[in-house]
């Protein structure tokens, strides 16, 4: 009991916490912006490799990193405009068209990866980004390494917290991404556009997906790896239920994941040689799993998700 | 002296496949004036306002809107240049987001998009005066999913008043409503009239058509059949107009009431929601009679379907079926005692529209000696089954081996009938079983419910039409609220007002307001 109240007096657990919850803030909030908008999005997975692999890529052959990320973001809304068109206008499936996302994408990253390096045995390094040291308030006991010893991603992503939260509840944008989502005939009676709405939610939550990929090649670690997604896209589907589609909730249920995982790498060292380091693993999705069924019972999904609207069929 | 015009149809034309929904339609409105568009389903009526709104193409014709003393054309099939040019429209299902309040509803689309916030203040005093001026009240703030059909029917009017609408278009504006909500709707519509606004509206309820309109235009299979200012209109030739023939209402001979064959006793159902709820219903329904229970849809006569149904089980209270009270009613049990089922969603609930019509015929009795043996369907027995019953039903359609599905709304509530009928049931649970169909059909319907009764069945028919209940029923119900009440008398305006549960009937408890 005592090791476990260690764990969280320990800051280096919350900054851990905080920066294993960065891609997933990312990928939930991307995927909260599709979903209001009526359109699921299983694409995440492959997207969240292609945000990994081009954005470490332009880094590699000189673009600067901020130049990286922008690649990561664009390449992820063309993946994202692709699913928008195919089931936006053309009305197909959410679901298959989402999964096909995401084998597709996967693979044309690998492919890329194979083709522009051919040869390599070990994947090569790039500077990634470094945490911010911010003067005087990196110095603020506990609370300034854990906020204050971040990446600007992870800045980043918080600042996006804010702006989908501004845009959702405060603009006249937000209000109309809501309503398409929820019946999309009151949209298109009053003269706006659902289909340009859907397709711009699609796009844009896209590129956030792509940046939450992009924290693994160019923050988290140095490279690109396959496999170094490792589901994380499927956890965001399921924080977004979690999060009632609310963006505040989504932070909440990020770090929620982000704990879990930072608790189970700590209870392994400690525990392991009592309990099988494969039980700590599965840890993280087991609560994930949990957590879910008590909030998705509550759930309110969005009326119109996955409801394809045709222009002129009431 | 004739006011100027403010809108006209011009030739308008519209066709969906092989069916013309719209052919060569002509049509002014004149400012300040009230245009009822009448004709049964299917005349176009819904066709022809989409495609003055703009959300169909028309594939001929124009729509002018007169501006600066002449009438322009609009560009056809885009409803942003319909609003802008002032026509708003109240759709019959209502376009509202319902997880938006109902002020962002009003303002959703009149805001320009790229803005970094709101502003709510000068709005919210804006619709203020709008909603004094009208005298259509609605709670601003509330969410839209939890207001009534008649605040929702107000947050639609105004959201086009919000954009300056010139000229309203009103489809089917009284269906979901009581007599008392639509009374009001229609006082808040002349205000508005007298004050420069001109309205079409789309009915079938002749009564409210002659009551509140200045001139009636008919339509019929897509064509406009007549056109008469309404104080030379009489009710059996608007009637006539529509259908293209006479029908006189079919004869109810006095009823003869035999034993009880089903009875509720203090049966309730626990629901969160009010549409699911029942609330200490005790009912007794005898054979030879027909029962109308009157309501505003969503008061819980789908519980109450599901209850008689065997779908629900009640949480307290009885069940008897002609004398023997289930213990555990479920479909079969309830089918086995007599009750014949009639469903409100008759394509959803009431056929399996994949199959065909021959065993959507015998769907229900799968187990009978007639149907099936050791195991096998009898496929020569159901066919010939079928060949009668359709003959006998006068369902009519590709045939008894096509899927159900390519029926006909009209038939396939007859081939439910014949399903239900020929077993010669006990109890006939008959729930909205007229909805959506054209007059031949609904007439078709209502004399076989008639006959039934006459051979001695008892009907509970749920009817959210008041006209239909007046015509059939023997003896008048309402629903409010989960809860039951006989009415004391056929006065409509009685009924209306247990409807709105703004009275008390001998039976009924407290009243509630509806939040269906």
């Amino acid at each position: 009991m005592t090791e476990l109240l260690d764990i969280f007096l320990n800051e280096s657990f919350w900054t851990a916490s905080l920066r294993i919850a960065t891609p997933l803030i990312f990928g939930v909030l991307g995927a909260l912006l599709c979903e209001r908008a009526g359109v699921l999005n299983l694409g995440i997975e492959g997207i969240f490799v292609v945000g990994a692999m081009t954005g470490w890529m332009a880094v590699w052959m000189g673009a600067g990193l901020w130049g990286g990320v922008l690649v990561a973001a664009l390449s992820g809304a063309l993946f994202g405009l692709l699913h928008a068109l195919l089931t936006v206008p053309l009305g197909l499936s959410q679901h298959v068209s989402g999964l096909g996302i995401t084998l597709l994408a996967t693979s044309a990253a690998s492919f890329t990866y194979r083709t522009a390096l051919p040869d390599v045995k070990s994947p090569p390094r790039i500077t990634p980004f470094q945490p911010l040291d911010i003067p005087y308030l990196s110095d603020i006991p506990f609370l300034g390494p854990v906020l204050f010893q971040q990446t600007p991603l992870t800045w980043l992503a918080l600042a996006m917290v804010a702006l989908v939260w501004w845009i959702m509840a405060r603009t006249p944008l937000g209000v109309a991404l809501r309503a398409v989502g929820d019946n999309p005939d009151a949209v298109a009676a009053q003269g706006l556009s659902v289909y340009g709405l859907r397709i711009g939610a699609v796009v844009g939550g896209s590129a956030l997906m792509a940046l939450g990929g992009a924290f693994l090649t160019m923050s988290a670690f140095d490279a690109f790896f396959f496999g170094m997604v490792n589901g994380r896209g499927w956890i965001c589907i399921a924080l977004v239920i979690f999060a009632s589609w609310q963006p505040g909730k989504a932070l909440l249920g990020a770090l929620l994941f982000g704990m879990f995982e930072a608790l189970q790498v700590r209870l392994q060292t400690q525990a392991g040689a009592v309990v099988p380091s494969q039980v700590f693993l599965m840890a993280p999705y087991v609560l994930s799993i949990l957590a879910l069924v008590f909030a998705a019972r509550r759930a309110d999904y969005p009326r119109a998700l996955l409801k394809p609207w045709f222009r002129g069929q009431r | 002296m004739e006011k100027p015009v403010i809108l006209r149809l011009s030739g308008l034309s519209k066709r969906f496949g092989s069916v013309i929904a719209a052919d060569h339609i002509d049509l002014d409105l004149h400012e300040g004036e009230v245009l009822a568009l009448l004709g049964e389903n299917g005349a176009g009526k819904t066709t022809l306002m989409n495609m003055l709104f703009g959300e169909y193409t028309p594939d001929a014709g124009r729509v002018l809107v007169r501006r600066e003393g002449r009438l322009h054309p609009l560009p056809p099939g885009q409803p942003q240049a319909a609003i802008a040019a002032g026509i708003g429209m109240v759709h019959q299902h209502f376009a509202l987001a319902e997880n938006l309040s109902a002020l962002d509803n009003i303002l959703l689309g009149a805001e320009p998009l790229p803005a970094l916030r709101r502003r709510l203040a000068p709005a919210r005093e804006r619709v203020g005066r709008l909603m004094e001026r009208s005298g259509l009240a609605a709670p601003l703030d509330e969410r839209v999913g939890a207001l009534s059909v008649g605040e929702r029917q107000r947050v639609e009017i105004l959201k086009a008043l919000w954009r300056d609408a010139r000229v309203l278009v009103l489809d089917e504006p009284t269906a979901v409503l009581t007599p008392q909500e639509a009374e009001n709707l229609f006082t808040s519509l002349r205000r508005m009239v007298a004050g420069g606004l001109s309205v079409i509206f789309i009915s079938h309820k002749l009564h409210e058509v002659l009551a509140f309109s200045d001139r009636i235009a008919v339509l019929r299979h897509g064509r406009k059949v007549s056109e008469m200012p309404t104080h030379d209109a009489d009710r059996a030739k608007i009637a006539a107009m529509m259908v293209g023939e006479e029908i006189a209402p079919p004869e109810r001979p006095p009823a003869s009431p035999g034993e009880e064959v089903l009875a509720l006793e203090g049966v309730s159902i626990r629901a969160r929601s009010a549409r699911e709820r029942l609330d200490d219903v005790s009912l007794r329904l005898r054979a030879g009679e027909i029962i109308g229970i009157a309501g505003v849809s969503g008061n819980g006569q789908g519980a109450l379907a599901a209850l008689i149904s065997g779908l629900r089980t009640p949480d307290r209270g009885r069940i008897r079926v002609a004398g023997r009270t289930m213990r555990r009613p479920s479909p079969r049990n309830i089918i086995r005692a007599g009750v014949g089922r009639i469903p409100e969603d008759r394509h959803r609930d009431g056929v399996v529209g994949a199959m065909s019509v021959a065993e959507n015929l015998v769907i229900e009795r799968l187990d009978a000696p007639e149907v099936q043996r050791r195991g096998f369907l009898r496929r020569r027995a159901i066919r010939a089954n079928a060949e009668r019953l359709c003959h006998e039903y006068d369902v009519r359609g590709p045939g008894i081996d096509a899927p159900a599905r390519l029926l006909s709304g009209g038939n396939i509530q007859k081939l439910i009938l014949a399903r239900v009928l020929d077993l010669s049931p006990r109890v006939i649970l008959a729930n909205q079983p007229t909805r959506g169909l054209d007059f031949g059909a609904a007439d078709a319907v209502a004399r076989r419910l008639i006959a039934a009764r006459q051979k001695g069945a008892g009907v509970i028919l749920i009817s959210e039409d008041l006209d239909e209940i007046l015509a059939l029923a023997d003896r008048i119900f309402v629903m409010h609220a989960g809860r039951l009440a006989e009415a004391p008398g056929r006065e409509r305006t009685e009924i209306g007002l247990l409807m709105a549960g703004q009275m008390d009937a001998p039976l009924a408890a407290s009243p509630q307001k509806a939040r269906p």
